[in-house]
């Protein structure tokens, strides 16, 4: 059996590689997935727990958390695609009409 | 209906009238506004007329009241509306109906060709609205909303001509001042709710007759109070210096508020509150002197003034000195009198005036009139009626009530009665001589205006000529003069009947108007007298009929004293201006001092100036700099600088770039976590 260490350090590495890239890229789309990835590394941390536990509350969670992503992603890809044909670009420095 | 409820309707039509052209006036055609303003005048008149019926039946009532439900009730103090008609109230109904209704009449005339017509009558209307709900009160506290709201109608009416300075300066004046007095008139109002406990006259004056034995004290200081509040409405010294400059507002307005009505509330007042006057002889005392040097003072300047409406304002306070006179010496039915009279001939006075100034396109100066008689008949034969009437020349209507005053004054028991009356004729001398001045100056000798106004003469030559050649020039001229009457262009011109109708009226009622206070000396019955007997009470019967022979004597010896003091008036007059006309410059430089202190009128508003008015300017501007723009208005705008600071550095946050809004989450999480870890050990 895999110790949870294992799965919990792997969650960790996928939740630190998401936020960098939250952080650092510019790309609406690539900002996107990296939450997608952000949440998944939590899906993880979930799962691997309602396994150490024999509790199957951890993994609910995981299908709302899916459920959010899901609607999430309509939502935002909708937005994104909006927001590229007003202003042709989808670099995040540029989308700043709301700034003074 | 009875006649109490048509009681409402004698201050509500003036009202409606108001309201109709107020709101719908600037739409209405010129005709329509007149005829809006008349109808709703002449419907109080009516009433008017017909409550005389009612009083002059057998068994009249001694008052017919009308009682609203409570305005306000608060524990132990009540007021209502409610209006009370009695006999003084009735002469005042009248007075402002008739002479009111006169006068809109004038004003569809005289005021044909200005701007704002509209507004002028629906002010007039308001005007009579608030004078009738002054007279009809029967409590003081709906007393003093006619007499703040006469207040406010004069203050839109003298400025009228809101554009010029002063007209709008005069408007501010006559506020200010009237507010001081309004002062006084509230805490004596004060003082009679905290002794009486309610402000309804009848409930006050039973109470004062219940209790003889009340001298003084507290009813010196509330009459002295109402004195202040009477002395700022009727322009008594110190309060009269703005009535001359009222007369900045058009001339019906003098006629009708600055001189018959509104300026009157102060010696009704007065009146309707003698039983608490009757009681403190000191105050009484008060008022005779203030007026009788109002009078005094009044006439010595009307003496050099050169314009000739402000002439009349210093004859209207001088007069209205003398019905404070009447007041103070315990005569109210010979004030009320002379109240009637000076009605009738003063608004004559002022709207002769008017037409005068009317006939010569706006001249009001004096010195440019002259040899007027022929020019314009009518208002030359009217307006002598006027000058006659308040000279004091029998049988005019002047001289009946001014020499009832005199003679009141001279057998009252105020110890000063006898100087009261020698001031009184001092007076009647001088106002004599000064409307006699006025009416040659203006209607006698060589003509000043054409060679002084050559300039619209030479306007005026072109309209005569082209009025058959070409009517075209004769419009184009016109429209280049603008609509103000101030410059028609027409020339010397009489004035047309609409104007000229009143000045009759006026003119029969200032020969005739005397004839109900014919005094028993001259074979009289002074109907007057008995006729606000119910109101004023009547003398003891015993005590007259002992006094009567003898006195019948007296009040003719000093009937004639007077009549010669008038004729003097008019021989000097006469002699100044007709037969040496330059005697009067020759004395006014031989006595430059004394000319030149009249002529400034004894420097009173310099003196208020350097006395009253730059002192409270100066603390106010210390209080604007220190006080007011440092704590008032430095607490607000502090706060909000340091708002609006810190609002700058939190600005920085929202800095509608997304990724920064990352940083600020990512920043936000990591605290979290943080202070999680640091809890969980």
């Amino acid at each position: 059996m895999v110790p949870i260490a294992y799965y919990l350090v792997l969650a960790a590495i996928l939740f630190s590689v998401g936020a960098a890239a939250f952080l650092i890229k510019r790309n609406v789309i690539t900002i996107f997935m990296s939450i997608e990835l952000m949440l998944n590394a939590v899906n993880l941390t979930f799962v691997a727990f309602a396994h150490m536990w024999h509790q199957v509350s951890g993994q609910i969670f995981v299908f709302f958390v899916m459920v959010v992503a899901a609607a999430e992603a309509a939502v935002g890809l909708a937005i994104i695609i909006a927001i590229f044909r007003t202003r042709q670009t989808l670099n995040v420095d540029q989308i700043n009409l709301m700034k003074s | 209906m009875t006649p109490s409820s048509y009681l409402w309707f004698i201050p509500l039509l003036p009202f409606v009238g108001f309201l109709i052209n107020g709101t719908l006036g600037r739409k209405f055609p010129r005709p329509a506004v007149t005829a809006v303003a008349l109808l709703f005048t002449a419907l109080p008149a009516a009433i008017v007329a017909y409550l005389w019926t009612i009083f002059k039946a057998a068994g009249a009532p001694d008052a017919i009241s009308a009682v609203s439900q409570p305005w306000i009730a608060i524990s132990g103090f009540q007021v209502n509306f409610a209006f009370t008609v009695d006999h003084l109230t009735l002469i005042m109904l009248s007075i402002i109906t008739g002479v009111g209704f006169l006068i809109h009449l004038y004003s569809a005339g005289y005021m044909a060709h200005e701007e704002g017509f509209w507004r002028f009558f629906a002010y007039l209307n308001l005007f009579m609205f608030f004078m009738l709900v002054l007279v009809l009160s029967s409590s003081f506290l709906l007393l003093f909303v006619g007499w703040e709201g006469v207040g406010l109608a004069s203050y839109l009416l003298i400025g009228f001509y809101f554009t010029k300075d002063s007209a709008a300066n005069a408007g501010k004046k006559a506020f200010v001042v009237n507010r001081i007095g309004d002062f006084g008139f509230l805490l004596a109002m004060f003082l009679l709710i905290a002794h009486f406990g309610t402000l309804n006259f009848s409930d006050i004056f039973t109470s004062i007759t219940a209790h003889p034995e009340w001298h003084g004290t507290f009813l010196t200081a509330i009459a002295l109070l109402l004195v202040v509040g009477a002395a700022g409405k009727s322009a008594q010294i110190p309060l009269y210096v703005w009535l001359p400059d009222a007369m900045e507002g058009p001339t019906p307005v003098s006629a009708l508020i600055h001189a018959a009505t509104m300026v009157t509330a102060g010696i009704y007042m007065v009146a309707r509150c003698h039983t608490l006057f009757d009681r403190s002889p000191f105050a009484l005392g008060v008022v005779a002197i203030i007026g009788a040097a109002t009078a005094l003072m009044a006439a010595l300047i009307g003496t050099v003034q050169q314009d000739i409406k402000r002439v009349l304002a210093y004859s209207t306070v001088s007069q209205l000195g003398y019905m404070f006179l009447a007041c103070g010496v315990g005569a109210y039915a010979a004030g009320i009198f002379h109240v009637l009279t000076h009605a009738f001939f003063k608004a004559l006075l002022f709207l002769a005036a008017g037409s005068v100034i009317h006939a010569l396109s706006g001249e009001q100066d004096m010195r440019l009139m002259g040899g007027l008689r022929k020019r314009i008949p009518v208002t030359f034969y009217t307006m002598s009626a006027g000058v006659i009437a308040i000279a004091g020349i029998p049988p005019f209507a002047g001289f009946f009530s001014k020499d009832e005053i005199l003679y009141q004054a001279f057998i009252s028991p105020n110890p000063l009665g006898k100087l009261l009356w020698a001031v009184g004729l001092l007076t009647a001398g001088i106002t004599s001589f000064y409307m006699f001045r006025l009416w040659f100056k203006t209607f006698f000798g060589p003509q000043h205006f054409e060679e002084h106004g050559a300039v619209l003469h030479e306007n005026a030559a072109p309209i005569h000529a082209g009025a058959h050649a070409s009517k075209h020039s004769t419009l184009v001229l016109e429209e280049e003069h603008g609509s103000a009457h101030d410059s028609h262009g027409h020339g010397v011109h009489e004035s047309s009947w609409i104007m000229l109708f009143p000045l009759v009226v006026l003119a029969i009622l200032s020969v005739i108007g005397g004839w109900i206070g014919v005094p028993a000396a001259l074979g009289g019955h002074n109907e007057i007298e008995h006729f606000l007997e119910p109101v004023f009470g009547s003398p003891d019967a015993a005590v007259e009929a002992t006094t009567a022979v003898a006195s019948h004597g007296l009040e003719l010896g000093l009937a004639a004293v007077s009549v010669l003091t008038a004729a003097l008036g008019f021989f000097v007059a006469l002699y100044f201006y007709i037969l040496k006309p330059g005697t009067s410059i020759a004395l006014a430089d031989k006595f430059a001092p004394v000319h030149k202190l009249l002529e400034n009128k004894f420097y009173v508003d310099e003196i208020y100036n350097a006395v009253l008015i730059n002192p409270i300017l100066m603390i106010s501007r210390v209080a604007l700099a220190g006080f007011d723009f440092i704590i008032v208005g430095g607490l607000p705008s502090g706060s909000a600088a340091g708002i609006r600071g810190l609002g700058g550095l939190t600005r920085r946050m929202q800095s509608g770039n997304i990724r920064s809004y990352a940083g600020w989450l990512a920043l936000g999480a990591a605290a979290v976590v943080v202070i999680m870890i640091y809890q969980a050990f």
